[in-house]
């Protein structure tokens, strides 16, 4: 659970832990009119957890999310990626880092409509020079995952919208990617195809990645192992899910 | 009571003894909601006593078979063909909660709200865990069951989004100076009618004459 030290302290790295925010804030503009968007935020994802952020609009949800990609500096506070401080590498080696470590998933998918799903899957391997057979072998191993490999070919213009998310979750665990993070991935898509993509989200973090979900919907944010809650920029609250199946006696024995 | 109903239309496809419709009951909700045998006969003895089922034969190991009458039909038809209406005045534990805390001085709301989210959250990963770990249904009980579990997390999303609502609501009120707790009245309260109300049924009964 969040423990509050001050900015810049340093925690022990655990084995399994793949993220961490120590103390993170994030203030737009300066003096009298600064806006705190983010404060005092502690957070760990290990591996094989998955975990929901909840909050309200406004709430910074959202802006959470891209300072944990590297997408955006904080403005006090470390982001540590698989034990590497981001604040000690120079920006071209955090885009390293996020083209092999973190994979994206966007609510609109974001995939590039003249590029089939394979091609779409490697990209961030060639962007990272990888020899293309490897690359081909990867992109078929991604999207076997979550179960499109005979979809390869197809243009994203022929997949279904919960289809061309399961494509974006495939390019966010190709290769050694192993911590997703996803922006209401299934804002765009119907309750039982959103239902299949958190499933598949899921099955990806239960074989070994790790996540994090943002959503308003709290019938999504379950499907996490631990909720966070933000309101104004702060944790409010935050849970870890156990005693699974305490809820409904006697069942399933057929 | 839905119960009764229930009881009422298992017995509309042929006739059971009453540990026989406590099994039959069960392995048509997913066993969420078990029935003791002493509810089974209560139900009995009142479906008889209003002539929609008949006590019939008895068999070799004691079991008393219930059957249902042409009332009972036609009762099990119209449950079938009418909505469940639900009170509007049915109490709400959570919502009565809610209501009297903002009333009280000293009561941090946003509190009581947050750890309510937090149960209902529980609540609701517990059940979305259950039901990931049933997969794909193989059978119609399989399927009574996940529509059960289904009806549960949407209850316990409908909470969570209720809670959601109720602390933005608060945060206006709060905001516009509206939360200032209720004092006790030092006045006895009156006894009767409220002089409001009865002017209100007064002018329906003059309304639909």
């Amino acid at each position: 659970m969040s423990t509050h030290l001050a900015a810049g302290s340093t925690r022990p790295t655990m084995p399994d832990e793949l993220l961490r925010l120590d103390g993170v804030a994030m203030h737009y503009g300066k003096g009298e009119t600064s806006v705190m968007a983010l404060s005092g935020i502690d957070l760990t994802v290990s591996r094989g957890e998955l975990v929901a952020i909840m909050g309200a609009s406004g709430s910074g949800k959202s802006t959470l999310l891209t300072i944990a990609g590297g997408l955006t500096q904080p403005t006090s506070g470390e982001v540590v990626i698989e034990g590497q401080w981001l604040s000690d590498l120079p920006s071209a080696q955090i885009a390293v880092l996020r083209r092999r470590t973190l994979g994206f998933v966007f609510q609109d998918f974001n995939l590039i409509p003249t590029l089939t799903a394979l091609e779409n899957v490697t990209l961030p391997l060639e962007l990272d020079g990888w020899p293309r057979r490897k690359t081909r072998t990867a992109g078929l191993d991604a999207l076997a995952a979550v179960g499109l490999k005979d979809r390869a070919q197809r243009f994203p213009d022929d997949l279904s919208g919960g289809q061309q998310q399961r494509v974006a979750i495939a390019r966010a665990i190709v290769g050694t990617r192993r911590l997703i993070l996803a922006d209401e991935p299934t804002g765009a898509l119907d309750s039982a195809t959103g239902e299949g993509v958190l499933r598949m989200l899921r099955d990806r973090v239960d074989a070994g990645a790790g996540g994090i979900l943002v959503t308003h919907d709290a019938r999504h944010a379950a499907w996490a192992d631990r909720i966070v809650f933000l309101r104004d920029g702060r944790i409010v609250d935050e849970h870890v899910r156990d005693h699974p199946e305490s809820l409904l006696a006697g069942r399933r024995t057929t | 009571m839905s119960v009764r109903q229930s009881l009422l239309a298992i017995l509309n496809q042929g006739p059971c003894y009453g540990y026989q419709l406590r099994t039959e009951f069960d392995r048509r909700t997913g066993s969420i909601w078990p029935l003791n045998v002493g509810q089974i006969y209560n139900t009995l003895d009142r479906l008889e006593r209003d002539g929609l089922v008949a006590k019939g034969d008895t068999d070799d190991h004691g079991h008393v078979y219930y059957q249902i009458t042409d009332a009972g039909h036609t009762e099990v038809t119209s449950w079938l063909s009418s909505p469940v209406v639900r009170s509007a005045a049915a109490r709400d534990e959570l919502a009565i909660k809610l209501a009297i805390a903002v009333t009280l001085p000293g009561v941090d709301i946003s509190e009581v709200i947050q750890v309510q989210r937090r149960g209902s959250l529980r609540t609701l990963q517990d059940l979305t865990k259950t039901k990931n770990a049933s997969g794909e249904p193989e059978s119609a009980g399989d399927l009574a069951w996940q529509l059960v579990v289904d009806s549960l997390i949407f209850a316990a999303e409908a909470e969570v989004r209720w809670l959601d609502h109720s602390e933005a609501r608060l945060a206006r009120a709060s905001a516009a100076g509206l939360m200032a707790p209720m004092q006790l009245k030092l006045e006895p309260p009156k006894r009767g009618r409220p002089v409001r109300a009865a002017a209100d049924n007064d002018a329906q009964v003059a309304g639909s004459r």
